[in-house]
């Protein structure tokens, strides 16, 4: 379970907040024109990426305000949060030292942190 | 290969269990396969499996990052049914549940299939009427299933508890009897020592690093154990199928979750059959050692760590503790986490891709073990044919953008 700094309230409990998925998927500008693969990938399509990953959390049991974080997905640390509206921070962390971010046949327990040029992941 | 069989038992007794061969060889890497099934978990398996049996594809290779039955394979509450809301989804869920009751003469390995039956519950009037929704739509479909009333889950499930003044209080349920648990490393390794007697080799400790594709088509994979080139690759790595389509720059409609499940301390026999509870979100079986096997839901957020969070167990418990209070006092003695793919219409992909050669068997969400034979034998069949058959059809990626969804999420597939 996380501490959640949430920018507007301070440090607390993972309980409190509610998970609002991959952040930064701008809405269409001109929905007349796009096709149904561009409606795909704006609704379904998503970078769910290992390493380091930009995401929306809303303070639902608190201020009730959406804000942005960025999450080490392979190994749940927190980076950075920040308000909606505000550029994502520059954060660095250990490049990848294998796509799953382990030994092999380490299994699981030593997960290792797998930077992502935060499009990648994606394309 | 040497069969198992009773008598086999008996001998090697008598001699001191001598006699054993490891049940698949450790292979080494070729340099070049006519088919690579990367992930060997269930589904890659049976895939490789049926690529072997059904299609004749013999020279073909299963890469697996860890050891075979240490993934999900080995993390599941191996609870399988097919009682599905939906026409597309009964036809693979009970596709595969007529391969399971064959399955271990088939492999010659006991996969202790037991088919003790299902029960989904219902706490409210709103839920009984959609799963005996679902219980008509499944009859049409040759599921087995039928709706019981408060008492008939009791008489079925006696330490279930059925009183009115409880918060959630049980008004009934359906039961699939040939729906049940069977053991999971049974049919993972029971499959690897198939695929290894018809040749395939099953490369431990080996991870793809690389795609190579050329010219659109796929020509190979990066190993940690070397290049392998192969034409035709299938990608079947539950809780990493967006990483691996990163590879070849696919973007999927996946989100990877954690999922926990929990045993408890053995006990003797006490819980007869699967009771699954949607509404207050617990499932619990009893496995053949004794242990209660209890799982739920998956955590919200994103994440690769195979662990969840602590106010998911005590969710889950507190449901546990509900239905059946007879639990209370037995002690848990593991808890564990595992990562599940999940699609927004919580289906499954089995698919071609945009890279010729490349194929994607992935997003099964928090219920793919009890798909397993039927998944690998549709996946063959795509990866064979480069067509998906009758049961793959429904579950192509294409059906995001046509937006012919199998919208399992209300029908099935909060509690699997």
């Amino acid at each position: 379970m996380f501490v959640i700094t949430c920018p507007y309230c301070g440090a607390r409990d993972q309980t409190e907040f509610a998970y609002a998925h991959e952040a930064h998927i701008a809405r269409p500008t001109d929905p007349e024109s796009m096709s149904d693969a561009d409606w795909a990938e704006f609704v379904f399509m998503r970078k769910n990426t290992k390493g380091i990953y930009a995401e929306r959390w809303m303070h639902a049991a608190g201020c009730r305000k959406f804000f942005n974080a960025l999450r080490n997905t392979a190994t749940d640390e927190f980076l950075a949060v920040y308000r909606i509206g505000e550029p994502m921070p520059e954060v660095s962390a250990e490049g990848p030292a294998t796509p799953c971010g382990e030994q092999p046949g380490s299994g699981n327990d030593a997960v290792k942190i797998m930077a992502d040029d935060s499009g990648g992941g994606g394309r | 290969m040497a069969r198992y069989s009773a008598f086999r038992l008996f001998r090697e007794g008598l001699r001191g269990n001598s006699g054993w061969r490891p049940a698949w060889r450790a292979a080494e890497p070729k340099p070049a396969y006519d088919a690579v099934v990367i992930g060997g978990g269930g589904h890659g398996l049976a895939t490789a499996y049926y690529l072997a049996k059904l299609h004749g594809l013999t020279n073909i290779a299963v890469v697996e990052k860890g050891w075979i039955g240490g993934g999900n394979a080995g993390r599941n509450t191996t609870i399988i049914r097919s009682n599905y809301l939906y026409d597309e989804s009964a036809a693979i869920y009970n596709h595969a549940l007529t391969l399971w009751k064959t399955l271990g003469r088939e492999l010659n390995f006991n996969i202790m299939m037991s088919h003790r039956g299902v029960i989904n519950l219902a706490h409210d009037e709103g839920e009984a009427r959609q799963l005996k929704r679902r219980v008509e739509a499944n009859r049409l479909n040759g599921v087995d299933a039928e709706w019981l009333d408060e008492h008939g889950v009791k008489e079925f499930c006696p330490i279930i508890n059925i009183s009115r003044d409880i918060r959630y209080p049980v008004i009934g349920g359906t039961l699939q009897r040939s729906g049940g648990v069977n053991r999971h490393d049974a049919v993972v390794w029971g499959y690897a020592r198939k695929c290894d007697e018809m040749g395939v080799d099953i490369l431990q400790n080996c991870e793809v690093t690389g795609i190579r594709v050329e010219a659109g088509a796929v020509i190979g994979i990066d190993t940690s154990r070397g290049f392998i080139k192969t034409p035709k690759l299938a990608s079947v790595t539950a809780g990493h199928t967006s990483v691996i389509a990163a590879m070849v720059g696919l973007r999927l409609p996946i989100e990877s979750h954690p999922l926990q499940a929990l045993v408890s301390e053995p006990l003797k026999p006490i819980h007869p059959c699967v009771v699954m509870s949607n509404a207050v979100h617990v499932y619990c079986s009893q496995s053949d050692k004794g242990e209660l096997v209890i799982g739920a839901g998956i955590d919200a957020h994103v994440s690769y760590t195979q662990r969840g969070s602590i106010d998911i167990i005590e969710h889950q418990m507190g449901s546990l503790l509900e239905l059946f209070p007879i639990f209370s006092r037995l002690r848990l003695m593991r808890q564990w986490g595992g990562i599940v793919d999940v699609c927004p219409d919580a289906s499954p992909i089995i698919s071609k891709t945009p890279v010729k050669g490349f194929y994607i068997n992935g997003g099964w969400g928090t219920g793919g073990w009890k798909a397993t034979p039927g998944s690998g034998h549709a996946f063959a069949d795509l990866i064979a044919n480069d067509e998906p058959n009758a049961i793959a059809a429904p579950f192509t990626m294409e059906r995001f953008v046509t937006g012919n969804l199998v919208a399992e999420h209300g029908a099935a597939a909060v509690a699997h």
